[in-house]
């Protein structure tokens, strides 16, 4: 499993994008096409290579005014799946 | 009666610039009659069709070929890809496709760069691609595109010549600084097809590649996506091809004709559409092609009772056909079909590999074949 990144930010040819047709926001990337669905957006717009994990985690649990734990667990598990699919690196 | 469900838009779109191409691989999906230049699109044609996929609902833009860079608008064509809000993928064999050029397309927008690689050995890469001096030159290109800061993924087709080093072809993938490799077993249409005998591995061979590839997933976790195209022909389930036929994405040849998917037009009887005289939204929507087989209402059995008919979708259309004489037929790699021994056997045959010479992509008649060096 590698490693979650100091400061994550989004891979070479991966960017964050408003489909229109299908009023949904995806991450589109080589081959690749994968709906981010509920707080995924905030969470991949913020992913740019400035903030922490940890600044991200506050961000969120601010603009959503929900529990800090929460949202670093749902955080830290999309990140981890992201990197290990190479789409956010360091 | 309830209404019918509405006609989900499609995903991408490969936009096959030209059948030109300097390489001449053996393994090539092109179809065996190759269109010429007189009869390609011109630069607003296809930035019209760009508009109109993006309009309704494509995603992605892969720009392929023949080899694209032989068309001398690619940084015109491309541009207007990115202009129509499209992800714009570039797979090319870098060949004629100099810095400047490169430069270009990256300061135009675009997103994706996908190089073929034939082999880790210059000299077997190159007879391969039937090109002296392809594989250094690949090389110095995947260089540039990583110093441009551009994503880059390789693709190593492979075959019996090479299917003994898919683990070095990673890492030189991971050594080159590509952020994705596609390790695509070799898919036997067009000038493949024509090949199949001195292409297919045996089923030894074919299992230890793919066992290597699996440990190989973990090392590079987090550096190199690794994506796989699996062998049809050892395989007992079939491939989604496509996603579905004329389901996620679709396919326009240079001369403007739109397929399901570039080895449709095997396909006796098929009607089909082109850009040059309707709206690519009532082709996907009403193309013929596109209708024959659309959704599972067209499945013979053992298909249309399976649960798996919406996961795979029967397979591929073009390899029932090529292999059963019925595109309507199950795909053979399925061990389902009563034609799967029959697949098993080909790839016995041809693993035998009585021919050794490959008929090369554009340079052979389909009556004569070009002998290569030994191994």
């Amino acid at each position: 499993m590698a490693d979650l990144p100091e400061r994550p930010r989004l891979a070479p040819g991966v960017r964050l994008h408003f489909d229109k047709t299908r009023s949904a926001w995806v991450l589109l990337g080589p081959e690749r096409v994968i709906e981010a669905e509920g707080p995924a957006p905030e969470i991949l717009r913020r992913c740019d290579g400035s903030r922490t994990t940890g600044q991200i985690v506050d961000e969120l649990a601010a603009l959503y005014t929900a529990d800090r734990s929460v949202i670093e667990g749902d955080v830290n598990d999309m990140l981890a799946d992201l990197v290990a699919k190479r789409l956010v690196v360091a | 009666m309830a209404p019918a469900s509405p006609l989900p838009a499609p995903l991408g779109l490969l936009a096959e610039l030209t059948h030109r191409c300097p390489l001449a691989c053996p393994y090539c999906s092109n179809p065996l009659a190759l269109e010429g230049r007189a009869d390609e699109l011109s630069t607003d044609h296809w930035a019209r069709v760009f508009r109109e996929a993006a309009e309704m609902g494509v995603l992605q833009i892969h720009l392929s070929g023949g080899e694209p860079a032989s068309r001398r608008d690619l940084v015109e064509i491309a541009a207007a890809a990115h202009e129509a809000g499209l992800y714009t993928n570039l797979i090319t064999s870098a060949i004629g496709l100099d810095a400047a050029r490169l430069e270009r397309l990256a300061a135009d927008g675009l997103d994706h760069v996908q190089l073929s690689i034939q082999d880790v050995e210059p000299d077997s890469s190159d007879r391969i691609a039937g090109y002296r001096g392809a594989h250094a030159r690949k090389l110095a290109f995947a260089e540039r595109v990583v110093g441009l800061g551009m994503a880059l993924t390789i693709n190593a087709v492979i075959h019996r010549a090479n299917i003994g080093r898919v683990t070095a072809l990673v890492e030189l993938a991971a050594s080159l600084g590509a952020g994705r490799v596609e390790v695509a077993h070799a898919q036997y249409h067009g000038w493949a097809l024509r090949n199949r005998n001195a292409l297919m591995p045996t089923r030894e061979q074919v299992y230890r590649a793919m066992d290597e590839v699996e440990q190989l997933r973990p090392r590079y976790a987090g550096r190199l996506a690794i994506d796989l195209v699996v062998p049809d022909y050892y395989a007992n389930q079939p491939k989604p091809c496509m996603g579905g036929w004329a389901r996620r994405s679709l396919n326009v040849t240079p001369s403007g004709r739109v397929l399901p998917c570039h080895a449709a037009e095997t396909i006796p009887g098929l009607e089909f559409w082109s850009v040059r005289d309707r709206p690519l939204a009532e082709i996907w929507a009403r193309s013929p092609a596109f209708q024959a087989f659309r959704g599972t209402d067209w499945m013979p059995e053992p298909c249309r009772s399976c649960d798996r008919r919406e996961i795979d979708f029967g397979g591929c259309r073009c390899q029932a056909l090529a292999l059963t004489g019925n595109a309507a037929a199950t795909d053979p790699a399925c061990a389902l079909s009563p034609h799967h021994a029959l697949m098993l056997e080909l790839a016995g045959q041809g693993s035998a590999g009585s021919p050794t010479e490959y008929a090369y992509r554009g340079r052979a008649r389909e009556d004569e074949v070009i002998p290569t060096p030994a191994h």
